[in-house]
């Protein structure tokens, strides 16, 4: 296991053997009320009021997210960080990805409990369910996709599989491959291959997300399928939406390792930034497999 | 290029030794864990006192039948609110500021792994709270549907809602990356020879719940962002005519809110592992096994939440799976009391008042256990669901429990915290009071629930009255008693009598290897643990 001792280690000419501790900083105060002003401007806005506090809070995060990144990549340039502080941002994302996995989990989870249960129990299938359809929607038949017994949002198409969905998987699969390729460019030392295979990867990124608004626009304009459509038009558009939201993040972030891989900041030893990127990326990609699977096609 | 080749923390900038900054924004742009721990702690204390405030309304109400102090509204209000604060404001910050404490310390690490978001965790919490609080002071007040936000009654909350959804999301987004630094220091900053075998078991015990908070606070975040969309984007999550489910959200909630409840209370069994060794002057008895213990009520905690719902209507099969799962829990848990009690078993105990509070912890905690094995028998449970006995019973474990284990660390470290030994006779007049105190508060409520006074409400019939008035002595008895706590640590935080390095006749792991106070800086070049 990861020893503290500071002189056990080899040296290394880009990094120093002693675990960093920054004596101050003033990005996370910055944060805080970045954060404080983002959220009390959006419970305004949500009662009816004005969106200039969510704005205002929007900026401060965002400043404080470019300069809390730049500080933190002086610091790795400068070579301020060793082999140990390394291992402790690989624990950081790791854990980071781990906490999303588990909130597309919950969304996950209400697909499968209203699938499995909610559902059939309302068109009376078991001795309880049975009660509840009798005495509030006998007519109602269970099945899959559904608005539910009031037809909220009125009559509507399910989005199929095999159209634009099926073509955003093998688009977010092939991503994958773009950014391993990537990766084993940048550890080979051939730079070409390496932004490449990134450039491609956020190409790859904004076409998927292209796809998907066309997608969307299909499903209001064409499908009358929204937000509102009952419990289908409800997961089917979080558990998109917030997917979409993150590969908006991811490839956002595979934007900055792109201009700081131009930048030439990555070595084939020292460049975390990159996998955490790519951990990320491969994150939302199988997320989108469980999408595919679940949402779409079964 | 700096390749600094002696021990130095810092940047050029700064030496060895720095000290903090000057003046209080020392405070808002600190990255050290002793700062940033006692931040936590003095938060903590605050919002203890404030939902302590929260609880005496609700006491006093409920002195008499009728209504004679709050309307009902504020009355939910005071109920759903002492809850939020005491769980998100008072408990967990507090076992967090151990943590922050005590973590690299004992296990000889400079600071926490990621000191920058360490501040970050800590100031959304302020932030956080203010926005739930200020609640209280718009039209409409604050929440009112009860801490566990069941639609669809909560989603009748005003203008109030989506302040206490998002300071949900901002205290989840707290705790993960508070739960995120303690797991990465553990994991990744002990000492050499410091194998995860050799860890105090409050070590131990946090390593699992950082474990715990990760993966269900973002479980929490889906549930509440369900509610804002079911009541502003027009999604039917929780809409039975949409084909949704209010019984949905209850899923969703106590999948995390199970867990959650662990989340009080193994840091709880952390201390109380460290303490009671010290005054026995006996090794901890089956170290080994209270850490299988932990992770097994840890693995459990995740494959018991429905027993929170028994009378939702669950098919049969849920039913019988969930009460056993959750009976099984007595197994690990009754592991840990016996521990506790062979450690103590022909040890040389002396009483100071850390373990005074840990000796009541082990036996009013297992107290609130076994109501809690009674509550885990599913028919038995219709008859107890939404009454007193509930109340009592989790009362009994979060009470006496993780905030008694909470007192029992501030009296065990505060001496090498600040210095100074608190005063021994106050804080053992604080004990007794807070004993008899807590068991007047909550003892009574066990026969109030089992006579099947519902929880949650502001008025009740007249034969409930004797127990009720004896539960509200009991709880100002024990909330004016928490003064005494208070004046005792701000004295010993002003001075007293030096504390020793060792501060413990018995007390043994690296931090009481350091100088009372420690210094800023720790362990900047790793000891070597044997």
């Amino acid at each position: 296991m990861a020893h503290a001792h500071a002189h056990t280690q080899d040296h290394n000419d880009h990094t120093t053997d002693h675990y960093y501790v920054p004596h101050q900083s003033y990005w996370p105060i910055i944060a805080s009320i970045g954060l404080f002003t983002l959220m009390f401007g959006g419970a305004t806005m949500l009662n009816g009021g004005g969106g200039t506090l969510l704005l205002v809070g929007l900026s401060l995060i965002v400043f404080m997210i470019f300069g809390w990144f730049r500080t933190v990549i002086h610091e790795s340039q400068k070579g301020l960080y060793s082999d140990q502080m390394d291992r402790s941002f690989r624990w950081g994302m790791g854990w980071f990805i781990f906490s999303e996995v588990m909130f597309f989990a919950a969304f996950f989870g209400a697909l499968f409990y209203t699938r499995q249960y909610a559902v059939p129990w309302l068109g009376g299938e078991t001795a309880h369910g049975a009660l509840t359809q009798s005495m509030l929607w006998p007519r109602y038949e269970a099945a899959w996709p559904t608005n539910g017994p009031a037809d909220i949002g009125g009559f509507f198409a399910p989005m199929h599989a095999w159209g634009l969905p099926a073509i955003n998987t093998l688009i977010l699969l092939s991503s994958g491959v773009t950014i391993t390729w990537a990766h084993w460019g940048l550890v080979e030392g051939k730079r070409a291959q390496f932004l490449k295979g990134l450039a491609a990867t956020v190409a790859l990124g904004a076409l998927f997300l292209g796809l998907q608004a066309l997608e969307y626009h299909e499903a209001y304009q064409e499908l009358n399928l929204t937000l509102g459509s009952g419990i289908y038009g409800s997961t089917f558009f979080m558990l998109t939406g917030f997917h979409g939201l993150h590969v908006t993040i991811g490839a956002i972030i595979l934007a900055v390792i792109l201009l700081r891989g131009l930048a030439g900041h990555f070595t084939p030893e020292r460049h975390f930034a990159f996998e955490a990127a790519a951990w990320y990326w491969h994150f939302v990609d199988v997320v989108w497999l469980g999408l595919f699977i679940f949402v779409y096609w079964m | 290029m700096n390749t600094a080749a002696a021990p130095t923390l810092d940047d050029h900038d700064h030496g060895h030794h720095a000290g903090p900054s000057p003046g209080l924004m020392r405070w808002l742009v600190t990255t050290n864990h002793k700062d940033i721990g006692t931040l936590y702690l003095l938060f903590s204390l605050t919002m203890f006192f404030i939902g302590g405030a929260f609880a005496l309304v609700i006491r006093a109400e409920l002195f008499q039948p009728g209504l004679q102090i709050v309307n009902p509204h504020f009355f939910n209000q005071m109920t759903t609110l002492h809850a939020l604060v005491m769980v998100f404001g008072a408990v967990m910050p507090a076992f967090v500021g151990l943590a922050n404490w005590l973590l690299p310390m004992m296990i000889g690490a400079p600071d926490m792994a990621l000191p920058r978001m360490n501040n970050w965790s800590f100031w959304i919490m302020p932030f956080a709270f203010t926005l739930l609080l200020s609640t209280l002071f718009t039209s409409g007040g604050g929440p009112a549907g009860g801490w566990t936000l069941y639609p669809p009654l909560v989603l009748q909350t005003g203008d109030a809602f989506p302040f206490v959804i998002l300071a949900v999301h901002m205290l989840g987004v707290s705790s993960i990356m508070g739960a995120i630094n303690v797991i990465a220091t553990i994991l990744n900053l002990r000492a050499p020879g410091m194998t995860l075998m050799k860890m105090p078991l409050f070590v131990w015990t946090w390593l699992i719940t950082a474990f715990l908070l990760i993966a269900v606070m973002p479980v929490l975040a889906g549930a509440v962002t369900m509610l804002l969309t079911d009541k502003y984007f027009g999604t039917s999550f929780f809409n039975a005519g949409g084909g949704g489910d209010p019984v949905l959200f209850q899923h969703v909630f106590w999948f995390f809110g199970h867990p959650e409840v662990y989340i009080m209370i193994l840091p709880a069994f952390g201390v109380i592992s460290q303490i009671i060794p010290t005054f026995a002057r006996k090794p901890l008895f089956g170290y080994a096994s209270m850490v299988y213990a932990t992770s097994s009520i840890a693995f459990l905690s995740f494959i018991v939440w429905a027993h929170h719902m028994f009378t939702v209507g669950m098919p049969l099969a849920g039913q019988l799976f969930f009460m056993y799962a959750t009976m099984l829990i007595a197994v690990p848990t009754g592991v840990k009391v016996f521990n506790w009690v062979s450690t103590m078993w022909r040890g040389a105990m002396t009483f100071e008042t850390p373990m005074l509070f840990a000796i009541a912890f082990v036996i009013l905690f297992t107290i609130g256990g076994f109501s809690g094995l009674m509550l885990a028998i599913a028919p038995a449970d219709f008859q107890y669901q939404d009454t007193y006995f509930v109340v009592a019973h989790f009362h009994y474990v979060l009470v006496p429990g993780s905030v008694f284990s909470l007192m029992a660390a501030a009296y065990y470290w505060l001496p090498k915290w600040t210095g100074h030994m608190y005063n021994e006779q106050m804080g053992k007049i604080h004990f007794w009071l807070s004993v008899v105190g807590v068991n007047i508060l909550f003892f009574p409520q066990h026969f109030l629930g089992l006579a099947g006074m519902p929880r949650r409400i502001p008025d009740y019939a007249l034969q409930f009255t004797e127990f009720n008035m004896i539960s509200t002595v009991g709880a100002f008895l024990f909330g004016f008693s928490q003064l005494l706590f208070l004046y005792n640590v701000i004295q010993t935080i002003r001075g007293g009598v030096k504390a020793t390095d060792q501060v413990w006749e018995g007390a043994h792991g690296l931090e009481w290897t350091l100088p009372s106070p420690p210094p800023y800086h720790t362990f900047t070049t790793a000891p070597v643990v044997k």
